[in-house]
């Protein structure tokens, strides 16, 4: 996995609560039982005028040449709710995405961009609002820096510079930071495992389907 | 509706339901308040299950029990009858299949597969099988696992990456969410069912009111409806962002569950159904939140947005802009114009151009016989195009025995091979750009059954009434209103 330490780009303004997986990536996109060639049927369904063709929507945010090499999304309440499908941060990560700051997340998506390197933060919502307003308000957008070691999140707009700081597990901040396969952090447990699954075979044994 | 937070649930030893089986799969617990959970049951699908067990193989590892993992075929095999083996609703979807295939049968997972007799929608056929039964923990890289929590089990939706997790280490590592108890207080009014009750419930407490939490359904309404009605309501925990939805098991549960092949027998299903019976809240259990349902005045629902939030009674007008907070002011103009309505109209009425009876939520054999009751000796509107997939072959062959497929065919559905069909679009054929379309699934997120498609979120019975009718009805007026 891609480690996050710290990432300076431009973030996108995509303000909207209860933004679906379905929007990140329709399931007609995911054309391959694989990780790969996702990104571009990210937002196909707001990104590109008609689902074939392919022409650019120029209203929608990431076409905008201002916001066109975008590496940060910002979003409203519950983003990536909806479908479990982990399409929706392969799309994101392969389109270049290292973070999406929220007010909140779809549980399924939140972990599963915890485990391909793409930082989930969570801000207030009023912090959400000065952050699209300054960006918004600025000619040029401003670049934010976001520091996981700190966790810490930086932006030097036009008026004055904008400090906020948002919390992660120490288990998700570690990983991301090393970028750790989480099977192998599980299987350093697998003695305890085994012993657990001794004892539940006693005590539940019909669940068990397996020989032994 | 009364929303409380309760403080008191430190202090005092009893346990929810939920609980009780957090506490009885967890191997430990980490410094950050990270549980890692032992994981009973593992389903997969060919959409997102392949690429799990495909990417293990990419990293040399092997499925560690692979007796305890079933895998089907329903998300994107053909609806057509007659199907073929490889056949796939989406153009060149069959690499799914074929992929899907290939992986079980290399990794030695139970494969139910599209021409077995057993297939159906992994959410309708792991009940059918037995493969869920209460206290289990069971996973699938699905979001609607949250359905198979009717049965008293520890089950929720994760990712293909946790997925990978699960199957190679049998655990998942998770924090444990906070404890939400919503009650059903009260009677369902003819015409009203646990579709209806689940989408009043979302469009009073918001899409995101359950984030982070496991909810219990309990009270009366609960104790009355069959395990098909649970499921359904568990089945939407999702679509207000619950980490899962549980059901303390009774006696319906334990009946429905004899006999299914994949369940205990003999002795151990005596032994199992000891501990089943125990399965349920501490009478002094709190929670962190409680909400209280009244059902008694309920009407049938709808969804009239992109969110199944923007849910309301069927007899309703929708919102005024002038009505609505400035921050639900641009989600909802943004929904009305994607839908095609007026801020203040009424959606009785309103032409419809498609129905879709079948999915996870409500393509079980209740859901069919429902529709069909309503369905029974008379013809749908020409102008609508109408196509039930049952959820499951058992629910296929079930509703063939009863006549009930013929009451669809002749009223005008077209009858499809069991699978996730219309329910989402990935390709191939589903209704025209801008369709209207009555459905009985789960989402009716912006594009969701095609692009442009606009997905009304309703009952089986609702569909149906809606379907005979052209136009969006009231399932507890025969047929409806016609178009003026």
């Amino acid at each position: 996995m891609k480690p996050f330490t710290t990432h300076r780009g431009i973030a996108a303004p995509l303000v909207r609560d209860n933004i679906d997986t379905d929007q990140i990536i329709p399931s007609r996109e995911m054309k391959t039982v694989g990780k790969t060639g996702l990104s571009e049927g990210l937002f196909a369904g707001w990104r590109y005028l008609t689902p074939d063709a392919r022409d650019l929507n120029p209203d929608f945010i990431l076409n905008k040449p201002a916001f066109e090499n975008a590496s940060i999304l910002i979003a409203g309440a519950n983003f990536g709710c909806g479908s479990s499908r982990e399409h929706a941060v392969w799309a994101l990560a392969e389109y270049g995405i290292r973070a999406v700051i929220a007010e909140s997340f779809g549980s399924i998506f939140r972990a599963n961009a915890i485990r391909n390197g793409v930082l989930p933060v969570t801000l207030p919502r009023a912090s959400i609002k000065r952050l699209a307003t300054d960006i918004q308000d600025s000619a040029q957008p401003p670049q934010i820096e976001i520091d996981l070691n700190k966790c810490v999140l930086l932006m030097n707009g036009e008026s004055e510079a904008v400090i906020m700081s948002f919390q992660l597990a120490d288990a998700e901040r570690e990983m991301l930071l090393n970028g750790y396969d989480p099977v192998d952090l599980t299987q350093k447990h697998s003695a305890k495992i085994e012993d657990f699954i001794r004892d539940h075979r006693i005590k539940r044994p019909w669940i068990y389907k397996d020989k032994i | 509706m009364p929303v409380q937070d309760n403080e008191k649930r430190h202090m005092t030893p009893s346990l929810t339901l939920f609980d009780k089986l957090w506490q009885e799969h967890c191997i430990q617990s980490d410094a950050s308040g990270e549980d890692l959970l032992l994981i009973d049951r593992i389903l997969l699908h060919e959409r997102t299950g392949a690429v799990a067990l495909e990417a293990l193989r990419e990293k040399g590892r092997e499925v560690k029990t692979p007796a305890h993992v079933f895998c089907t075929m329903d998300h994107i095999v053909s609806n057509r009858p007659g199907r073929t083996r490889n056949e796939a609703r989406t153009p060149g979807g069959d690499v799914f299949i074929s992929s899907t295939r290939e992986s079980a049968a290399r990794s030695g997972v139970t494969l139910i597969d599209i021409d077995d007799a057993r297939q159906g929608i992994v959410h309708v056929m792991a009940p059918e099988l037995g493969i869920v039964q209460p206290g289990v923990s069971i996973v699938c890289p699905d979001s609607h696992t949250c359905s198979l929590g009717a049965f008293g089990a520890l089950a929720w939706g994760i990712g293909s990456s946790a997925a990978e997790h699960a199957l190679a280490t049998q655990t998942l590592k998770q924090k444990k969410p906070a404890n939400m108890r919503v009650t059903l207080k009260g009677a369902l009014q003819p015409g009203v069912y646990a579709k209806d009750i689940v989408l009043a419930l979302i469009a009073q407490v918001g899409a995101g009111a359950a984030a982070n939490h496991a909810v219990e359904f309990t009270g009366e309404g609960v104790r009355q409806m069959s395990m098909e009605g649970r499921m359904t309501l568990c089945n939407m925990a999702v679509e207000f962002a619950a980490f899962t939805a549980l059901i303390a098991p009774d006696e319906k549960t334990f009946e429905y569950l004899a006999g299914r092949e994949f369940a205990p027998t003999g002795a151990q299903f005596d032994e199992a159904l000891s501990w089943w019976r125990d399965l349920a809240s501490d009478e002094e259990a709190a929670f962190d939140k409680d909400i209280i349902l009244d059902t008694d005045a309920l009407a049938p629902q709808i969804s009239w947005g992109v969110s199944p939030e923007q849910s309301g009674g069927i007899d309703q007008t929708l919102p005024l802009m002038t009505d609505l907070p400035a921050e639900k002011e641009k989600a909802v103009e943004n929904a009305l114009a994607y839908m095609g309505l007026q801020p203040g109209q009424r959606l009785l009425g309103e032409a419809v151009d498609g129905a879709f009876i079948g999915s996870c939520t409500n393509g079980r054999i209740e859901d069919l016989r429902a529709a069909a009751s309503i369905l029974k000796g008379t013809q749908i509107s020409p102008d609508v195009k109408a196509i039930c997939v049952p959820g499951s072959q058992a629910v296929k062959r079930q509703a063939e025995e009863e006549g009930i497929a013929e009451i669809f065919k002749q009223a005008g559905f077209e009858w499809g091979e069991p699978g996730c069909g219309y329910c989402f679009y990935a390709g191939g054929d589903t209704f025209a750009p801008g369709a209207r379309v009555v459905s009985s699934t789960n989402r009716n997120f912006e594009g969701r059954q095609g692009p442009g498609v606009r997905t009304h979120l309703c009952s089986p019975a609702t569909v149906a009434a809606s379907a005979i009718a052209g136009v969006i009805a009231d399932p507890r007026e025969a047929g409806g209103v016609r178009p003026v």
